[in-house]
């Protein structure tokens, strides 16, 4: 075995990364559900005092922008403030079932950590999520697989609606738009838990046309993991 | 392989017999070369127990597939499933599967819930094979768990190595959840249909719904429903 070795080899990185060093790595995320739909992803390498988001607590108004509609106005925002380094919407829109989009990323001296979040659809407020995932020093390629969360902002109603922040309702783009129902009449009221948490998942149900949800009950529920990161440090 | 001719250099010594003479002629050194044949090379098995223990409340696996591969994947996330997936991922049938690979093993018959089942795999003199492995959640329209070509490398003799497996979908069957489409005991449907219409490619399973929770032409009930992982692998290297 090379136990000896990677000992080594580990306490001579704890050495180096002592200096935060900058970073050349590629991450990669796929979409690991049936039925659910991502929206842009963002991706950002950040110092370890900047979180995106964090379980059990209230999210900003920016990843609540993210989580309802799909927006990385707010993540972008935050990202640049930070001086984090970020990758915005690699799959140039939404991600599909089962597909994969990469991008690569010089990361600044001090921004060892990683984050991801896209919005999953359909959904109210719900997620995909990495939160402040520690970049390796050692060259190699590294797998994360990522929960569903829920951003605590909006009731899961899961009824077609609008995808701007406060407002009910799920956004709907072009590829769900033949897939769901219309005319259920609503699953939940607000969240009991207001703050960043595991998703419940989605109940769905059996109607096109009526019931209590627009979304179909045999495609768009999931089991976690959700999706899988990978990351490749030169 | 090739045959080859060994040569062994036997050093003889002669003493000699006679006490009498004691010239320094009477003590001679004599080489002799001696041909022996090549050593056979006898191949050594590297041998595995794969023990699948069922994890859910109610859904039979089906006898689990086991190959040894040298390269590639057999099944992957995002690809679409080979025929041979699909009869196990449909109906639980591994026959095609296991003519895949260098060396293959199939399990013995379906694991309860809450059973183990070990099946022994063995290949000669290679030990950095793949290990793959694949079988069907019996109560569903085309649910599978497994392992995709697993590094075996990382195992010496005795070492062991266990995982949780979650369940996949393999995409070929929508996941109606009626009767007549679950080949397990609680639809005793059809198995395998080459028809595909769902979305084509291998995922994680969505999970089934069931009457109780809202699919009124589901076969299926609250008994069947299951979470990940869905079960467990537990791969012993024995020599």
């Amino acid at each position: 075995m090379k136990r000896i070795n990677i000992l080594s080899a580990a306490t001579l990185l704890a050495l180096a990364s002592q200096q935060s060093l900058a970073a050349d790595i590629t991450v990669e995320v796929q979409n690991l559900t049936h039925g659910l739909y991502f929206t842009p992803i963002a991706a950002a390498a950040h110092t370890a005092d900047v979180s995106l988001f964090k379980v059990g607590e209230t999210a900003s108004t920016e990843l609540q922008m993210m989580a309802e509609g799909g927006s990385l106005d707010g993540i972008t925002t935050i990202a640049s403030a930070a001086s984090a380094d970020m990758i915005s919407n690699p799959a140039g829109g939404l991600l599909a079932p089962t597909m994969k989009a990469s991008a690569d990323l010089m990361t600044a001296d001090d921004n060892v950590m990683l984050s991801v979040v896209a919005m999953i659809l359909p959904s109210n407020d719900g997620f995909v999520g990495l939160d402040n995932w520690e970049i390796p020093t050692e060259a190699g390629t590294y797998t994360v697989y990522l929960n569903a969360y829920d951003a605590g902002t909006e009731a899961n109603d899961e009824l077609r609606g609008s995808g701007a922040p406060s407002m009910p309702g799920m956004p709907v783009p072009p590829p769900l738009e033949p897939l769901l129902g219309t005319g259920g009449s609503g699953v939940a009221g607000a969240d009991t838990n207001a703050t960043v948490h595991i998703h419940r998942g989605n109940i769905g149900d059996d109607s096109l046309t009526d019931g209590k949800s627009d979304v179909d009950n045999t495609v768009h529920r999931w089991l976690n993991p959700v999706a899988k990161v990978t990351v490749t440090v030169r | 392989m090739k045959s080859i001719k060994n040569y062994q250099k036997a050093l003889l010594i002669a003493f000699p017999l006679a006490l009498s003479a004691c010239d320094d002629d009477d003590t001679r050194e004599v080489i002799v070369e001696v041909e022996v044949p090549a050593p056979e090379v006898v191949p050594v098995d590297v041998s595995y127990d794969v023990t699948v223990t069922n994890l859910t409340n109610g859904q039979p696996v089906s006898p689990p597939a086991v190959v040894l591969h040298t390269e590639g994947t057999l099944w992957a996330l995002g690809d679409v499933a080979t025929v041979s997936l699909e009869r196990i991922a449909e109906v639980g049938d591994s026959a095609e599967f296991l003519t895949q690979g260098a060396v293959s093993a199939g399990g013995s018959g379906p694991i309860t819930p809450g059973d183990s089942q070990t099946i022994s795999i063995t290949i000669q003199d290679i030990t950095n094979a793949k290990m793959t492995i694949a079988a069907m959640l019996g109560n569903t329209n085309d649910a599978f768990s497994g392992l995709s070509a697993w590094d075996l490398s990382q195992l010496e003799v005795g070492d062991s190595w266990t995982t949780n497996s979650p369940a996949y979908d393999a995409g070929t069957e929508k996941n109606t959840e009626t009767a007549e489409t679950v080949p397990g005991p609680a639809g005793n449907g059809e198995g395998f249909n080459p028809t595909r219409d769902d979305t084509g490619f291998i995922s994680m399973h969505p999970g089934v719904v069931s009457v109780d929770d809202g699919l009124t032409n589901s076969t299926l009930t609250v008994e069947h429903k299951f979470d990940n992982p869905v079960i467990r692998i537990q791969v012993t290297r024995t020599e």
